[in-house]
């Protein structure tokens, strides 16, 4: 069906969007909070760098990467200086992009939910001698569970149709940073890569469909078992 | 002893100033019409709104004191919350949200046990269903529960009638009376409903647009004539702590004893016995100077006018001793002139109807 260079773009995009969603996640969680629940000098400037992603042109994402932890890169050379830690053509790189192109829809996803959560509740939890450590795990993110399979779902198919930053920033090496996108881009460059790029458009349909079923019975789920039906 | 004495300024003009001792057993009520600061002290009693200054302590512990700096957390204040709108939470099972508090309370300071609390409240049948399927009376009982269930000193209720229909009130007022009696918990109970106080309270704090009118025992304040403009000019009354002294079902009706007197009222569902509170309104409460004969009337006590109250308008408020009792009548202004009434004279005080409520419902159970 598929050809084992499609399969290996395939598996390398699962893999990318799914690592770039878990590590992305509680940092995600921790900026809606922060954005949802705190006032602090410098909170419009903090909220205008977190969305920033979103509106900035995606290779102009990629490149600021690329400056900042590329081998030279004012934080890449002593990641690999310190930790060994190579991004540039990894796909430990493709995830980086992936991560910090999602996170901006992530973090509104979450955010959405947490502001839909009665304070009155965690006000509640309190009196019944929860700390707010305490009130946030027993009450708020229950409640909030909803947001964050939205978010982590937004999160996933960014990450799987991500392009822009991730030829910037990693480059398009076959196995590493070569996820669906890229192989589609290289197929069409190629010579008779049409039959290849629909294959993987039509496993891009796919994938996509799929996850929006899956969050939906999840969902669901979730929705009964909180008692918001 | 419950201390309260805080000022508190809020952005659109509201101000909060009252000061007021509450004792460490029975329900006292806060009692005013809304707006009258009545949550904002019970919110600064848990902890969730910080005064501007003064002092709240409980049981000789501060709990906030601005000028020493003290001001307690939520959670470690041990006070029992419940809130007009029950706030249960909505991903646990009844169940689990009556063990929430309890899970992080001292095990070795548990003197209130599940069972018991199940079992006063009526709420055995919920145990497993989602609050999203309680009715709101169910849910105001469960939310009780679980307060009571977190071992507090101290219980705080908000209105915790307010959102409920009639039904639904009656529904509830016979558990709230079996905690007042069952339970040594002193009860801050916030209400605008003159019944409310009247049945439950043992002591009542007046507010009226922040500030403190009156407090004192529920008998003696509901009775004073500066309740008018919280009460409403009709609705002030006295209360006359009686015992049920016996029935006569030939007529369907009971005896009401009080030091001093007697009422005979419809028939009481209670023990000869029983202790029970009479509520008198002013304005049933008519006056004559002789013994009237042929009068249909069944409650006709020998008084002393203790007082007269002038109000604005026609209205005036006739302080009466029955016995060791007290009671008001309302009377025209007229009426006080044409009759010549005059504090120390005799008069008969023609009773026209008795509200009654009980005590202790749980009172002479079969032995």
């Amino acid at each position: 069906m598929l050809t084992p260079e499609e399969w290996t773009a395939v598996y390398l995009s699962l893999k990318v969007a799914f690592w770039a969603t878990f590590w992305s996640l509680p940092f995600a969680i921790l900026t809606a909070w922060v954005l949802a629940r705190l006032d602090f000098p410098g909170k419009g400037l903090f909220d205008g760098i977190v969305y920033l992603p979103l509106v900035l042109p995606k290779v102009v994402v990629g490149y600021l990467l690329l400056i900042a932890l590329g081998a030279r890169g004012f934080i890449g050379q002593y990641l690999d200086a310190w930790f060994g830690i190579k991004l540039i053509f990894t796909t430990a790189g493709a995830t980086v992009a992936a991560a910090v192109i999602s996170f901006p829809l992530t973090v509104n996803a979450i955010r959405l939910a947490l502001e839909a959560v009665d304070r009155g509740l965690e006000v509640a939890a309190r009196t019944l001698g929860a700390s707010r450590l305490d009130v946030f795990f027993s009450v708020t993110l229950p409640l909030m569970l909803p947001g964050i399979l939205s978010g982590a779902l937004l999160s996933i198919a960014s990450a799987l149709g991500e392009f822009g930053a991730t030829i910037t920033f990693v480059s398009n090496v076959e196995g590493q940073t070569r996820t669906i996108p890229l192989a589609i881009y290289s197929a069409t460059h190629m010579p008779d890569g049409d039959a290849m790029a629909l294959r993987l458009t039509l496993v891009s349909i796919v994938l996509a469909l799929a996850a929006l079923l899956a969050a939906n019975l999840v969902d669901r789920r979730i929705r009964i078992l909180i008692g918001r039906v | 002893m419950i201390e309260v004495d805080i000022r508190l300024a809020r952005p659109g003009g509201f101000a909060l100033q009252a000061a007021f001792t509450a004792p460490n057993a029975g329900v006292t009520a806060l009692f005013g019409r809304s707006g009258a600061g009545k949550t904002t002290i019970i919110q600064a009693v848990a902890g969730v709104v910080r005064p501007d200054a003064g002092r709240i302590a409980v049981e000789g512990e501060t709990f906030f004191d601005a000028a020493r700096g003290i001001d307690v957390p939520i959670e470690a204040r041990r006070v029992g919350y419940v809130f007009q709108d029950a706030r249960l939470f909505p991903h646990l099972s009844v169940e689990k949200n009556l063990r929430y508090g309890e899970r992080r309370s001292r095990a070795a300071e548990r003197p209130i046990g599940f069972d018991t609390v199940v079992e006063l409240l009526g709420i055995a049948p919920l145990l497993a269903r989602r609050p999203h399927t309680l009715s709101g009376g169910e849910r105001q009982r469960v939310a009780i529960g679980r307060a009571l269930l977190a071992q507090p000193r101290l219980l705080l209720m908000d209105e915790p009638l307010a959102s409920l229909d009639e039904a639904r009130k009656a529904e509830i007022l016979p558990y709230l009376e079996r905690l007042r009696d069952r339970m040594r918990l002193p009860i801050l109970y916030v209400s605008h409903s003159v019944d409310e106080v009247l049945r439950l309270a043992d002591t009542v704090v007046a507010l009226r647009e922040g500030k403190q009118v009156a407090s004192g025992p529920v008998a003696e304040v509901m009775a004073r004539p500066e309740m008018v403009p919280i009460v409403g000019r009709f609705d002030v009354g006295a209360l006359l702590d009686c015992t049920v002294s016996r029935h006569d079902p030939a007529y369907a009706l009971s005896s009401l004893a009080f030091p001093g007197g007697e009422l005979r009222v419809p028939q009481v569902d209670l023990p000869v016995g029983a202790p029970v509170r009479a509520r008198v309104r002013g304005r049933d409460v008519a006056l004559a100077l002789a013994r009237p004969a042929d009068v249909s009337v069944s409650n006709l006590l020998p008084a002393i006018i203790e007082e007269i109250r002038l109000q604005e308008g026609p209205y005036a408020d006739v302080m009466l001793k029955v016995g060791e009792g007290r009671l008001t009548s309302t009377v025209t202004r007229e009426s006080v002139e044409r009759l010549g009434l005059r504090p120390g004279l005799d008069v008969w005080a023609m009773i026209k109807s008795v509200a009654v409520d009980s005590r202790n419902p749980d009172f002479g159970a079969p032995t």
